[in-house]
């Protein structure tokens, strides 16, 4: 179905019950506002199911479910955050990611305008992503019944024979790489929350990674474990990664990328930037050989301009993650207990 | 960061760590009775770098911790009222009550709002006319400050649907106590600077002298809490007592009158319970006679309350530094962040939550 | 207790009669009550604490305390 005007004039202003119900309205609903942006060879198919052919390797297959508040924040939203979270998900395993669904629980009542405006930057997002939504399934819920919008994106991709990267790869000598500042898309989206307290300069660093990521394997083909550090950063992804591969990690509290504003806002609500969710950063474990070739790719690149070699995995401690701090005194790292709180104390 | 990385600064701690170790001839054991000192100190491992002859205990300075029990039933059982808002601080809402915590309250359907400042709470109480808002107001005398403002501006603007729920409690009582205990073996306070920016030190100089120990008002970097406890180690060799000013940028002798003012306006001394520790005789403010109607404890009947603490839980002897966290039976056991039996455990400040998050282990030794 | 950051005041107005300011704290700008500080200017340094600013920083006072451990790192 082509469509020759690019904001096409709504007949509802809002999303209405009977946008999920599968007739004449759910049809208006693709036909004006989903398909003009996510239009592609497979999607357009509209078949129940997308087909496409197979790549050599192993299937990777992951699904996410995203429903932040706010769903408009600083450096992107909602949308886009669903696109690149679930590419960065599939290219963290060495996969190429190749296709998404996109499931959208909406709230009756949401504007139809914002929705496109997430539609719009999924698109593009995938654009930039190269990867393909290939289907898609919208169901419409009572008002209160959700919080505007819920996404779920599932993802495919495929993992080159030969290539093993997982985080029961961990070994004693490694490097631990990080490829950004920590801390600026939780950070982002709580100074946002915080309202009346803030005005926020801080902007989620959402990204797609598989770019960079690529470039990575070229420079350190034997690279052992990647992770991105969402919910519960660097903190909880260190210890999943300690744990998995029962070994220990040593981080040097001094090399931290951490952007200024967001070390303000943070010590001034008594929250570690080490606990925060990232969603445009990738730890990365490679054998101390690889380490320096690594970095130098990273830094090359766009998204990891920063990136430092913040510590190194040890037999001690198996599981546990402990800080040098610039002190020269040691302490635990812990796996961060569910949401970050704001405190005064 | 200007004011606070030239107090991280390595080399300065080192310096000051240095002249500590040259000035300590004998065993000394100090007290900071603030848990964001705590924080610091463990945080930092400053207790790990220090010679062995300094012992640091950690006070009831968390007043999270000390907020009664009952006090925290009194918030869940406002909270689960209909049309009512209860607005905290967020280090209050993993705080167990006697069977729940304001987290789970509020996954449950009660309105709980998380605020950054009690004028936050203020704005919510404008926001929302036809609602209760009540705003739980814990802390020690820095907090108090504020606390006292949003009351302070709630009755100029006549905002009749905005009341607090009190459980401020007060330093200087708190010393008096631990340093009246027959067991007591703290030979030196640090003393907490923020609290000191707003009260000064003036309250202090009587507690040193009475019971001849040196009082220093400290900051909360690790040089300034270096420097403080080489001025503490200083006037114990020499055995000196009296109050030593370590946080000059910030702290004064008479504090911040604008604050004691409008403190003194809409607050009065009263005995309170410590959670753990027991009443301790004017320790606490509660709103006065001319502010009342802004009590939330007057304003709402809840019913009896029977609080219910754990059998297990040992936070009163932890505050009062007669037992180390690591050496709680309960410790790391039944009692764990996840799983805490008490505040100090919930408190990311809390001395038992303090020594679970960066000294589960033994102690390595340090570079 | 009593989490206090330092910061730069870059604005002050009024709001429902209280005088508040912007504080600027390592880029990140927050909301504080100056009523605690009322002869702060546009440009000094003041702690923030649940919303409110405490004191001023006394400028000379911190740099004073510098020089000297800073002669301490110098034996």
């Amino acid at each position: 179905m082509q469509l020759s005007c690019p904001s096409p004039i709504l007949q509802h202003e809002t999303v209405q019950m009977a946008h999920g119900a599968g007739g004449r309205l759910s049809q208006e609903l693709t036909a004006r506002v989903f398909m003009p942006h996510l239009n592609n060879p497979v999607l357009d198919q509209l078949d129940d199911q997308a087909r496409f052919d197979a790549e050599p390797g192993r299937i990777a297959f992951t699904t996410d479910t995203y429903v932040v508040t706010p769903v408009f924040f600083p450096g992107g939203n909602i949308g886009d955050l669903a696109v690149n979270g679930t590419v960065n998900d599939l290219c963290v395993g060495g996969a190429v990611p190749r296709y998404l669904s996109a499931g959208f629980v909406l709230e009756e009542g949401l504007p139809l305008v914002d929705l496109e405006r997430i539609v719009r930057s999924m698109a593009e997002a995938a654009r930039k992503a190269g990867v393909v939504i290939a289907c898609g399934d919208t169901k419409v819920v009572q008002k209160g019944q959700c919080d505007r919008i819920f996404i779920n994106t599932s993802g495919v991709g495929f993992i080159p024979p030969g290539r093993d990267v997982s985080c029961r790869n961990l070994l004693p000598g490694d490097a631990v790489l990080l490829s950004g500042t920590i801390g600026d898309h939780g950070m982002a989206i709580l100074t946002t929350r915080e309202g009346l307290s803030f005005q926020s300069r801080i902007q989620s660093d959402s990204a797609a990674l598989n770019g960079m990521i690529a470039d990575v394997l070229q420079a350190a083909p034997n690279l052992h474990a990647m992770r991105d550090p969402t919910r519960g950063g660097v903190a909880a992804t260190l210890n999943e990664l300690a744990a998995s591969s029962s070994v220990g990690i040593e981080l040097d509290e001094g090399v931290l990328p951490v952007r200024e504003e967001v070390r303000g806002a943070a010590e001034l609500l008594g929250i570690d930037p080490l606990t925060v969710a990232n969603e445009g950063k990738v730890l990365l474990v490679v054998p101390a050989a690889e380490a320096d070739a690594s970095i130098a790719v990273l830094r090359a690149h766009e998204h990891g301009s920063e990136a430092a070699i913040i510590g190194e995995v040890v037999d001690e401690h198996p599981g546990m993650v402990v800080i040098r701090t610039s002190l020269g005194s040691r302490r635990i790292l812990d796996m961060p207990l569910g949401e970050q709180l704001p405190r005064i104390c | 960061m200007k004011y606070i990385d030239e107090y991280r600064d390595p080399a300065r701690a080192h310096a000051l760590l240095d002249r500590i170790r040259q000035v300590a001839r004998h065993d000394w054991t100090i007290m900071e009775v603030c848990g964001g000192q705590t924080h610091s100190i463990l945080r930092n491992g400053i207790d790990q770098l220090l010679p062995s002859s300094i012992q640091l205990v950690h006070g009831p300075g968390c007043p999270v911790c000390v907020t009664p029990l009952e006090t925290i039933d009194r918030a869940l059982a406002i909270a689960a009222m209909p049309e009512t808002i209860l607005v905290s601080f967020g280090d209050m809402l993993r705080v167990p009550g006697s069977g729940k915590d304001l987290f789970m309250a509020r996954s449950e359907g009660a309105d709980v709002r998380i605020v950054f400042s009690p004028l936050e709470a203020l704005q919510i109480a404008r926001d929302n006319p036809e609602k209760e808002v009540v705003f739980l107001a814990v802390g020690f005398e820095t907090t108090a400050s504020a606390n006292a403002m949003a009351v302070y501006q709630a009755a100029r603007e006549g905002l009749g649907n905005f009341s607090e729920l009190v459980s401020q409690v007060m330093v200087p009582p708190a010393m008096r106590a631990i340093l009246s205990s027959p067991d007591n073996r703290v030979q030196a306070f640090l003393a907490a600077g923020h609290v000191c920016a707003i009260m000064g030190w003036e309250e202090y100089e009587p507690v040193a002298e009475e019971f001849d120990v040196p009082i220093v008002p400290a900051g909360f970097e690790p040089v300034d809490l270096l420097d403080a406890i080489l001025k503490t180690v200083e006037l114990l060799e020499a055995g000196n007592s009296g109050v030593l000013n370590a946080y000059g940028r910030v702290v004064s002798r008479e504090g911040n009158p604008q604050a004691r003012k409008v403190m003194n306006e809409v607050f009065e001394v009263a005995d309170r319970p410590w959670r753990g520790i027991g009443v301790i005789p004017a320790s606490g403010l509660v709103l006065c006679e001319q502010y009342a109607c802004f009590d939330a404890e007057k304003r709402f009947d809840v019913g009896h309350i029977a609080p219910q603490e754990s059998p297990l839980c040992k936070s009163g002897e932890v505050l009062q530094g007669h037992l180390k966290p690591s050496d709680c039976p309960a410790f790391g056991r039944e009692c764990t962040p996840q799983t805490p039996l008490g505040a100090t455990m919930v408190s990311s400040e809390g001395a038992c939550a303090a020594y679970y998050r960066y000294h589960r282990n033994p102690k390595k030794q340090c570079n | 207790m009593c989490l206090a950051i330092p910061g730069k005041v870059v604005a002050v107005t009024d709001e429902n009669g209280l005088k508040m300011g912007t504080v600027d704290i390592n880029g990140s700008l927050t909301k504080a009550c100056l009523e605690y500080v009322p002869d702060i200017q546009l440009g000094q340094y003041t702690i923030v604490h649940a919303g409110f600013a405490l004191k001023i920083i006394d400028e000379e006072e911190a740099a004073e305390s510098l020089k000297l451990w800073d002669e301490l790192l110098g034996n």
